[in-house]
């Protein structure tokens, strides 16, 4: 093929609305996700300038980051109450569309956009939230952004933005059966560090990428940014067009046809060129516990916390040591005998449908461990529904699980939702930084099978060995 | 936004890397609706004990830093959470420059876009000025126009920005209205795209 180009260029060059000399380019921006957190300011600022929302029709709202996922109406937090207020008087008054705490439709921003088919192939999407990224798994262009931003968008749909490097990460061979996609990205980090994608645009293929579910392919991308990213994407394939089809937001019938041709044709083209690549074997990743404050501090669940003395550096010494004295651990303990407190399943990398079925999968017929509080939070209401159909909601409670209504919950402890300080937690969410499930909570990033299998066991085990003494 | 020219200050060093959002403004200050107040909360859980009394082995507690205007840290600052609390909490409290060896994207973009100017410096000068603040106090001049860092030692270094940012905190625009005068182009992209 004359001139091959990556997924990556293809957006950008569709996006196009200007081009001068000195300047970043100015890009359209397709589809602007809104939360409750990240747009007060920016709203403000429209209204201060007098300006209008450009395209509200390309806007969507919804409430997560602060929302009780208990006893939905007792908002205890007055701020918490005026922010989500806010948000309901600034989609009114500038007509943009909202999945308010009482509509069907509300979750996690990257849990419902996919689900209503907003997130599609080619788009560029925008969100005050670095977890933008997620929608990437479609092969759009989907990126976090600041409040500034926000507001810049709302006021334009477009972005001065300089165009992108790119980034090939290839995933060879496959993942062992009960090794997640969850596992994949925290080895890919672990791997390669917090910022080997900095300045870069993530396109995540190979063998291993290609067999993973719709819902997998989020979890990959979601944790772009926690390898400094802003975006990472996978070119569409079949996968992606099955799930896409029928959901409200997807062209129907003929319309859906001609989208899938178009969509098939972004795929990057055979030899086209990156600006870096990194590599890694799907076979050789095993399940994997965050054991430190920052997510590329992991290792496998077989393995030994690592000891400072033998850090190659002195600030890598210092780090690890800050990190072991934040987390309360011995250097050269195994993870596996690290005991928890809590267990998290939810968040925007892992509280689909699919990660609830896996967890259910594990803890059915089974109790909670008496010394553990083990809650499972949905990522939006259509997924708690779904799971109640399917009677998950059961195997959850009986083992002794809470199960709660949808949003970022325990991810981020905004609401009431929050890790005592010094307790300890094993969750699916997608940071581990000092105080992020509250001050002074210790938090242990893992899939949502390790994490039923934590919960059941009161401390880390290998999930393989659970599963293959359950059959 | 201010524009921002040349400014000398005090330098306040934190010499650590990958430090992320949630430690310059953890989530629980995230509430508030409004743009100004949030320097009272930066670093909130490295600065202040359970009780909210200020702990004493945290380096911003220590009065030496008192109206430190200029911030330096290691390598990939700001990363994480997109939150612009961050650079706003960073502002408010009273620091007009961001001085390390790389930063996160999304932080990098949030500061110019707030007036506060972030630079990027090797790690062998940032070891030289953090030795230097953590000794002495210690004061720089950063000129944007010439892009230079300097001390009255003798120390120089240049740093880049893109033209576009440079352009953008000297002038201080208002980057809305500089691309609502390409609404033209907006409107007719809209139009061939069909959307």
């Amino acid at each position: 093929m004359e001139n091959p180009k990556t997924i990556i260029d293809k957006i950008w060059d569709k996006h196009l609305v200007h081009q001068e000399d000195n300047k970043p380019d100015l890009i359209y921006i397709d589809l602007q996700l809104v939360h409750e957190v990240t747009s007060p300011q920016a709203f403000e600022g429209l209204r201060m300038k007098g300006r209008k929302v450009r395209r509200p029709d390309r806007t969507f709202a919804t409430m997560d980051h602060n929302v009780p996922t208990i006893a939905r109406h007792i908002i205890n937090d007055p701020v918490s109450k005026i922010q989500m207020e806010t948000l309901e008087k600034n989609c009114k008054e500038f007509s943009v569309p909202l999945a308010d705490i009482n509509h069907p439709d509300q979750g996690i921003v990257h849990v419902i956009g996919p689900e209503l088919g907003l997130t599609q192939p080619g788009k560029t999407i925008v969100c005050g939230d670095s977890h933008t990224s997620t929608h990437g798994a479609f092969g759009a262009l989907a990126f976090g952004i600041g409040t500034s931003e926000v507001e810049h968008v709302l006021a334009t749909q477009t972005l001065w933005q300089a165009p992108p490097k790119s980034m090939k990460v290839k995933v060879n061979g496959r993942l062992s059966p009960a090794v997640t996609a969850k596992d994949l990205i925290l080895a890919i980090i672990a791997k390669f560090g917090v910022r080997f994608g900095t300045g870069y645009v993530l396109e995540y293929t190979g063998e291993a990428i290609r067999n993973l579910s719709m819902e997998e392919r989020m979890t990959i991308c979601n944790m772009s940014i926690e390898a400094g990213a802003r975006a990472g994407l996978i070119s569409p394939d079949e996968t992606t067009f099955n799930y896409l089809k029928g959901r409200r937001h997807v062209p129907k019938n003929e319309e859906f046809d001609a989208a899938v041709q178009s969509w098939k044709a972004l795929a990057t083209d055979e030899g086209a060129s990156y600006d870096a690549q990194v590599e890694i074997d799907a076979d050789e990743v095993e399940p994997q516990v965050t054991w430190g404050t920052n997510p590329a501090m992991c290792i496998p669940v077989s393995g030994l916390i690592p000891n400072p003395n033998s850090a190659k550096t002195d600030a890598s010494k210092e780090e690890i040591e800050r990190a072991l004295d934040y987390m309360g651990l011995e250097a050269d303990q195994p993870i596996a005998s690290v005991h928890i407190d809590h267990v998290f399943i939810g968040s925007c990398t892992n509280s689909r449908i699919s990660d609830l079925r896996k967890a259910a999968k594990i803890i059915e017929g089974k109790k909670v461990h008496p010394k553990v509080h083990a809650m499972v939070v949905p990522g939006s209401q259509t997924v708690k529904i779904k799971a109640e159909e399917e009677g998950l909601d059961k195997i959850f409670l009986e083992a002794g699980f809470e199960w709660r209504e949808a949003g970022c919950s325990m991810c981020l402890a905004m609401n009431d939702d929050i890790v005592p300080p010094g307790e300890r937690c094993a969750s699916t969410s997608n940071r581990n930084f000092e105080g992020r499930q509250g001050n002074g909570a210790r938090t242990h990033l893992v899939g949502p099978e390790m994490a039923a299998a934590a919960a059941i066991e009161g401390h880390f085990v290998d999930v393989r060995n659970l599963l293959a003494t359950s059959v | 936004m201010e524009p921002f020219k040349e400014h000398k200050g005090l330098v306040y060093p934190l010499n650590r890397s990958n430090i992320d959002t949630d430690q310059i403004i953890p989530k629980q200050f995230l509430k508030r609706i409004e743009r100004q107040g949030f320097g009272q909360f930066l670093f909130y859980n490295w600065r202040f004990d359970d009780d909210g009394n200020p702990r004493e082995d945290f380096s911003l507690n220590d009065p030496k830093y008192d109206g430190a205007s200029i911030l330096v840290s290691g390598e990939n600052f700001g990363c994480g959470s997109s939150r612009e609390h961050a650079p706003w909490a960073i502002q408010d409290y009273g620091f007009k420059v961001v001085i390390a060896s790389s930063f996160a994207d999304i932080f990098y973009s949030n500061c110019s876009k707030n007036g506060i100017l972030p630079i990027q410096l090797s790690e062998q000068e940032i070891s030289n000025i953090v030795s230097n603040a953590e000794s002495t106090n210690y004061y720089l001049t950063v000129d944007l126009e010439n892009q230079v860092v300097s001390d009255s030692e003798g120390f120089k270094a240049t740093f880049e920005l893109v033209n576009y940012l440079r352009e953008m905190l000297l002038k201080g625009w208002d980057e809305i209205a500089v691309t609502l005068s390409h609404s033209d182009k907006i409107t007719s992209f809209e139009e061939q795209s069909h959307s």
